[in-house]
């Protein structure tokens, strides 16, 4: 939208270099922070940034910067923002970005490229990422002409943070970020093949309410684009409505309260008995959000087979992607979920089913060793769950020790889950956990992670420490890759092949390295003394937790099996 | 199944490489593909023939190439009355006695003959890749040296009532 008048201070705009004109149009899209790191490529960029007053967060590699990005986008539903210089730089954030797309996660991503003049000649620290990360962001570009560059930049917050959110990359030759010009900020958006739909078609609308009144056992499966929608109040008065039962996907933990009767918990191979059974079972399933993953399917032969599938999403292509569907709703979640409370329609009789339920609920609840002395990781979620009264921010890699955090710490609010769900990415959570305390300075923020995933980004130990921030860094620690190992037990005969991590650094003396408060704890009580003290104050704390490392995640569907073949359902 | 798909396309350096990347990421087989200017300046129309295994998969292709910020339309024209055109050299070896020969056979193609020397001569022809197959089986025994073929590129007729040349279809098949 053109403005209608210039404001004075605008109008007198004197000229700037494509590196200002860059801080500027940060500071018009109210970006509050930045995470990144400097190198030949973005000089000019971090010499403009010098005397801005926009927040830079120096991560100690790339790779930091953007699971911090990534982070501070998940829970504040702001784009984060990265800058890398070229070549090397651009690379290390390859993981981040493609993690992001999968998780579609808001991303605005500078990339410094060597100057227009060399581009093509392998030059010094040069890389084809346009062409690099073409397949794993939402959009991008390389900027060609510095008059342009106001333009793109309001285009790639308007790709990254609508629809359906993710990555886009703006790829700067150094020559355009030192090249002067009068910027003309006024230029606007021109995107013909861009109009993401936002409200529902209404007769597919009516179609669902009368699907709903006529169900007999009726699932909904809420995903993360509730959350990217802020739908969460929207899903529990149309559920509450029609008493119809919630299962989340990993991503979509949060978006529906963890203690709801109608809750069935996470479904998918490490889900539970019941949320698994509704979906098996259904006769009508509304996917609002969620994109029927692999992990949450199981075999697509025994998904949800004698169901009307109607399917709510704001990205077309992901309806009809993996599963047939009856109902499609193209639409972000929050409107279809209006509509469908505003649409006069019965409500449909779900007492039956619900009992059932709940029966299975009771008969196969989640279940972990009792009377034992060993120190359970499950019980470090728990203790974790205790001491941050259910209301913490909480991180995680991928693996065991996200499964347990999904299925124990019970989220009863939106947007304090932050993982690694697509992509599965070692190393995400803890980088991932500056970036949202940095989003939310005075909540408490846990970094769970395994003694794996820390070690393969641990240095961001020294951004805690530079800047104090409270992060609690909860080290799932069991000597193994734990899901790796657990694969090996269950379907390569015990065969544990470079999944067993017996040697380590010392965890305690690696944090104090770092200046942070360190703890190693081996029982429960112990733990008991440690977490009471380490989340009681706002500095940043590292308890490395000496788990069994035997445990594995159960329930689980064995690959290739169906929603209803899962195995470890008792003790 | 063979389908031609169209996409109109903003002319912006990289977006050949963002499609063609998202067809082999989702590993659609691309036999042809053409792209040119069109009535519109600065936006590109692509033709592409795809072999696909089902109708799922066709829909996921052009929801997918939707999806690309660069790209304003998506359609498979397969079903539709449609004109398609390709356009081939074909180099076949010819010395001065055979010429007349060949000349005969191509001249019911409407093809014709656009370079000479003295082992060959260099035929051109545009049709439908059934004509264009036809006319290389001919020529085949003559011994071709070489030869390219553009692929296809195709819009809907004018009118899609008056279907009588239904051709089209059959190639496709």
């Amino acid at each position: 939208m053109r403005a209608k008048a210039k404001p004075e201070a605008e109008a007198i705009t004197t000229e700037m270099t494509g590196a200002e004109v860059l801080i500027h149009s940060l500071k018009k899209e109210n970006v509050e922070v930045l995470f990144g790191y400097p190198g030949g490529a973005v000089l000019p960029i971090y010499d403009a940034l010098y005397r801005s007053p926009i927040k830079h967060i120096l991560s100690k590699h790339e790779q930091g910067s953007i699971h911090a990005a990534e982070g501070y986008a998940r829970v504040s539903g702001k784009p984060g923002v990265v800058i890398a210089t070229s070549g090397p730089g651009a690379t290390n954030l390859v993981t981040g970005i493609t993690d992001a797309m999968m998780d579609s996660l808001p991303l605005v991503i500078f990339t410094g490229q060597v100057a227009s003049t060399v581009i093509g000649t392998d030059a010094f620290q040069e890389a084809d990422i346009m062409g690099i990360t073409a397949p794993i962001t939402k959009h991008n570009y390389q900027v060609r002409d510095v008059q342009d560059l106001p333009r793109i930049i309001k285009e790639a917050f308007h790709i990254a943070s609508t629809g359906r959110p993710g990555p886009v990359l703006v790829d700067i030759p150094k020559d355009v970020a030192n090249k002067t010009i009068s910027p003309d900020y006024d230029s606007t958006i021109h995107l013909p093949g861009y109009q993401p739909t936002f409200s529902p078609n209404i007769l597919q609308i009516k179609k669902l309410a009368d699907a709903v009144g006529q169900a007999k056992k009726p699932v909904i499966l809420a995903g993360a684009g509730i959350l990217h929608a802020n739908a969460g109040k929207e899903l529990l008065t149309f559920t509450e409505k029609n008493k119809i039962p919630v299962v989340n996907t990993l991503l979509g933990l949060g978006s529906y309260p963890g203690q709801h009767p109608l809750f069935l918990g996470m479904g998918g191979m490490h889900g539970t008995y019941t949320a698994n059974m509704a979906l098996y079972e259904c006769d009508l399933l509304i996917s609002i959000g969620a994109r029927f993953d692999d992990r949450l399917t199981g075999n697509l032969a025994h998904f949800a087979k004698n169901a009307v599938v109607a399917h709510i999403d704001v990205d077309p292509a992901e309806i009809g992607k993996n599963v047939p569907t009856q109902i499609p709703i193209v639409s972000d979640a929050r409107e279809a979920l209006r509509k469908l409370v505003d649409v006069d329609s019965e409500t449909p009789d779900t007492e039956e089913w619900r009992s059932q339920l709940t029966e299975n609920s009771k008969n196969y609840p989640l279940w972990k060793k009792t009377n034992t002395d060993e120190f359970l990781p499950q019980q470090v979620v728990e203790l974790v769950h205790e001491y941050t009264k259910g209301d913490a921010i909480i991180t995680t890699d991928v693996g065991q020790h996200q499964m347990w955090a999904a299925q124990y710490y019970a989220f009863t609010d939106a947007n304090r889950w932050v993982t690694s769900g697509g992509l599965g990415t070692m190393g995400f959570g803890f980088p991932a956990a500056v970036g949202a305390q940095l989003a939310f300075p005075d909540q408490t923020v846990v970094a769970l992670t395994g003694d794996g995933g820390f070690q393969m980004t641990l240095q961001e130990l020294s951004t805690l420490q530079e800047l104090n921030l409270p992060v609690k860094v909860v080290i799932m620690n069991n000597h193994t890759l734990g899901m790796v190992r657990q694969w090996q037990e269950a379907f390569y005969e015990k065969r544990y092949s470079h999944s067993l991590l017996p040697v380590q650094p010392d965890f305690v003396k690696l944090g104090e390295a770092y200046g942070i408060k360190s703890y190693k704890v081996t029982t429960q009580e112990e733990a008991r003394g440690v977490f009471e003290e380490a989340f009681s104050h706002r500095d940043p704390v590292l308890i490395d937790c000496r788990v069994s490392g035997k445990e594995n995640v159960y329930p689980m569907i064995a690959p290739g099996k169906g929603l209803h073949q899962m195995i470890g359902v008792k003790p | 199944m063979k389908r031609i798909v169209t996409a109109t396309v903003i002319n912006q350096s990289g977006v050949l490489n963002r499609i063609t990347g998202l067809m082999t990421k989702r590993q659609f087989n691309i036999e042809s593909i053409t792209v040119g200017h069109t009535e519109t300046e600065g936006v590109s129309k692509m033709t592409f023939v795809v072999n696909v295994d089902g109708d799922g998969k066709i829909e996921q292709l052009i929801k997918q190439l939707n999806k690309q910020i660069d790209v304003l339309k998506v359609s498979d024209i397969t079903d539709q009355a449609i004109v398609v055109r390709e356009l081939a050299l074909i180099k076949v070896i010819s010395n001065a006695q055979i010429r007349s020969e060949i000349s005969g056979i191509i001249e019911p193609f409407r093809a014709s003959i656009i370079d000479v020397s003295r082992e060959s001569i260099t035929v051109q022809v545009t049709g439908d890749s059934e004509k264009i197959e036809a006319i290389i089986d001919l020529l085949r025994p003559y011994g071709i040296k070489e030869m390219v073929r553009t692929g296809i590129t195709a819009f809907p007729r004018g009118s899609q009532k008056s279907v009588t040349d239904i051709k089209q279809f059959s190639i496709l098949n």
